[in-house]
């Protein structure tokens, strides 16, 4: 297992960590990428999925949205952003196409938590007089919130893990240091950075994990 | 309309010259590269997605069969589709060298996840009634499994299937960053050499690929379970 040798000890060179293209700032990038994208994404599709869900319609279009979101490659609508006049501007390709990848889980999740709270609450409320506001806010979201947090998370993961194909297209992220071990030839570096992206990702699923266990019974949801 | 005197430097005035997105000559002149690359594609999708059935199908039963094996085997294959797909080419790198083999590997551990729950579901939906008929009937453990739970089971290993292979072809092209990406390579070549018509045809090929795929496993779907179309 000579490459794992290898992989270890380019992990264990400090070099490889520091400067331009060395692996903190690289971390630094993947993490401001994705952040952006993720809050972009989940201040288009929240108040969307919020509203059609209380109103009741676009159950299609959340369904059909989650199935044309599998079916496009991320990587092919990078491409094409890259081509058209927005690619001379810096990282905005890269930052739409992964704003639309997002997009699927968070609307589909958020409107399926909205859909699936109990009519006889929704029903009761309105008896109580609450208006269409005060339903959305104070019964329909929060009840809808556990959904709403697994689409999040779920977008959170798949959104660390895609980022990585910003590289593909000349862009920032830990990804680079993948690509930059393929034009290097140098296996070692291609692996430890598969292992770099990796555990990131597994990382986050953890931390994840743990704040929803331990986070208040509100937002883990009550045992259906 | 006055004829232009023909001159060496002007730029032939075909689509190709104008890089268009959208190029009946492109479609014309690069036919075999096209469908070398769908076949390519094909190939890679539907081999790994197989793949991943014939581990698949196993895991679950042993899922099934003993229940402390059901924790580990999700965790195993969540935790393998959580890496991503640029890292998973990357460290299958060292065991596969640059092959056709990584790609299909790697497709074939990310099918794994959504096949597995799907099937586990599928067997766990099996009214126990119609269990308890086939066992009145007769049937020993193992025709119990192949003639009744795992045909009702298919509707539910079926969504599974269908997801499962759809997300393979658009991971496909991924692939290209190890040179077998069927119409990802193309897609790559085109970035690079800001090839327009290139980038376009082959992303939308995808796109049809993937609709085609789902279209036939519903098909199939159908066939295989007539008793739900009464």
């Amino acid at each position: 297992m000579s490459t794992l040798g290898e992989v270890w000890t380019w992990l264990g060179t400090g070099a490889n960590w520091a400067g331009e293209n060395g692996v903190w700032h690289r971390l630094v990038e993947h993490v401001s990428l994705t952040v952006g994208c993720l809050s972009a994404s989940c201040l288009i599709a929240l108040p969307v999925a919020v509203t059609l869900g209380h109103l009741g319609r676009g159950g299609a279009l959340a369904v059909n949205l989650a199935n044309v979101g599998r079916a496009v490659p991320t990587f092919a609508v990078l491409v094409l952003l890259l081509l058209t006049p927005l690619g001379r501007h810096g990282d905005w390709p890269t930052f739409i196409a992964l704003v639309l990848f997002a997009l699927p889980p968070l609307l589909t999740n958020a409107y399926v938590g909205m859909r699936g709270v109990d009519r006889n609450v929704v029903e009761a409320a309105r008896g109580m007089g609450m208006s269409g506001r005060q339903l959305v806010w104070r019964v329909e979201v929060p009840l809808a919130l556990p959904l709403m947090l697994t689409g999040v998370r779920i977008a959170a993961v798949q959104l660390v893990a895609t980022a990585t194909l910003a590289a593909l297209v000349g862009g920032g992220g830990l990804g680079r240091i993948i690509t930059a071990g393929f034009n290097l030839a140098s296996t070692p570096q291609v692996v430890a950075g598969a292992v770099i992206v990796a555990v990131f990702a597994l990382l986050l699923e953890a931390v994840f994990e743990v704040a929803q266990r331990l986070g208040p019974a509100w937002v883990r949801g009550r045992a259906r | 309309m006055t004829a232009a005197p023909a001159t060496a430097t002007a730029p032939p005035d075909d689509c190709l010259a104008r890089n268009d997105w959208i190029c009946g000559d492109y479609l014309a002149t690069r036919r075999h590269i096209l469908l070398d690359a769908v076949l390519q594609h094909l190939h890679l999708t539907v081999v790994s997605v197989l793949l991943g059935l014939v581990i698949a199908l196993p895991l679950a039963l042993v899922a099934r069969r003993w229940r402390w094996a059901v924790g580990p085997v999700l965790g195993l294959t969540t935790v393998l589709y959580t890496i991503p797909s640029l890292a998973m080419f990357s460290l299958l790198l060292p065991l596969y060298g640059l092959s056709a083999t990584l790609v299909i590997v790697g497709l074939a551990l990310y099918s794994l996840t959504l096949l597995v729950r799907n099937i586990l579901a599928g067997l766990a939906g099996v009214p126990e009634e119609a269990k308890e008929a086939a066992r009145g009937m007769g049937y020993g453990p193992l025709r119990q499994l192949l003639a009744v739970e795992l045909p009702l089971a298919v509707p539910a290993a079926m969504a599974g299937l269908r997801i499962a292979t759809v997300s393979a072809v658009a991971l496909t092209t991924i692939g290209a960053i190890v040179g077998h990406g069927g119409l990802g390579n193309l897609i790559y070549a085109g970035m690079n050499a800001y090839f327009k018509a290139q980038v376009l045809t082959a992303s939308v090929l995808c796109v049809v690929i993937a609709v085609a795929f789902d279209l036939l496993l519903l098909g199939l779907e159908r066939l295989l379970t007539p008793w739900r179309r009464a």
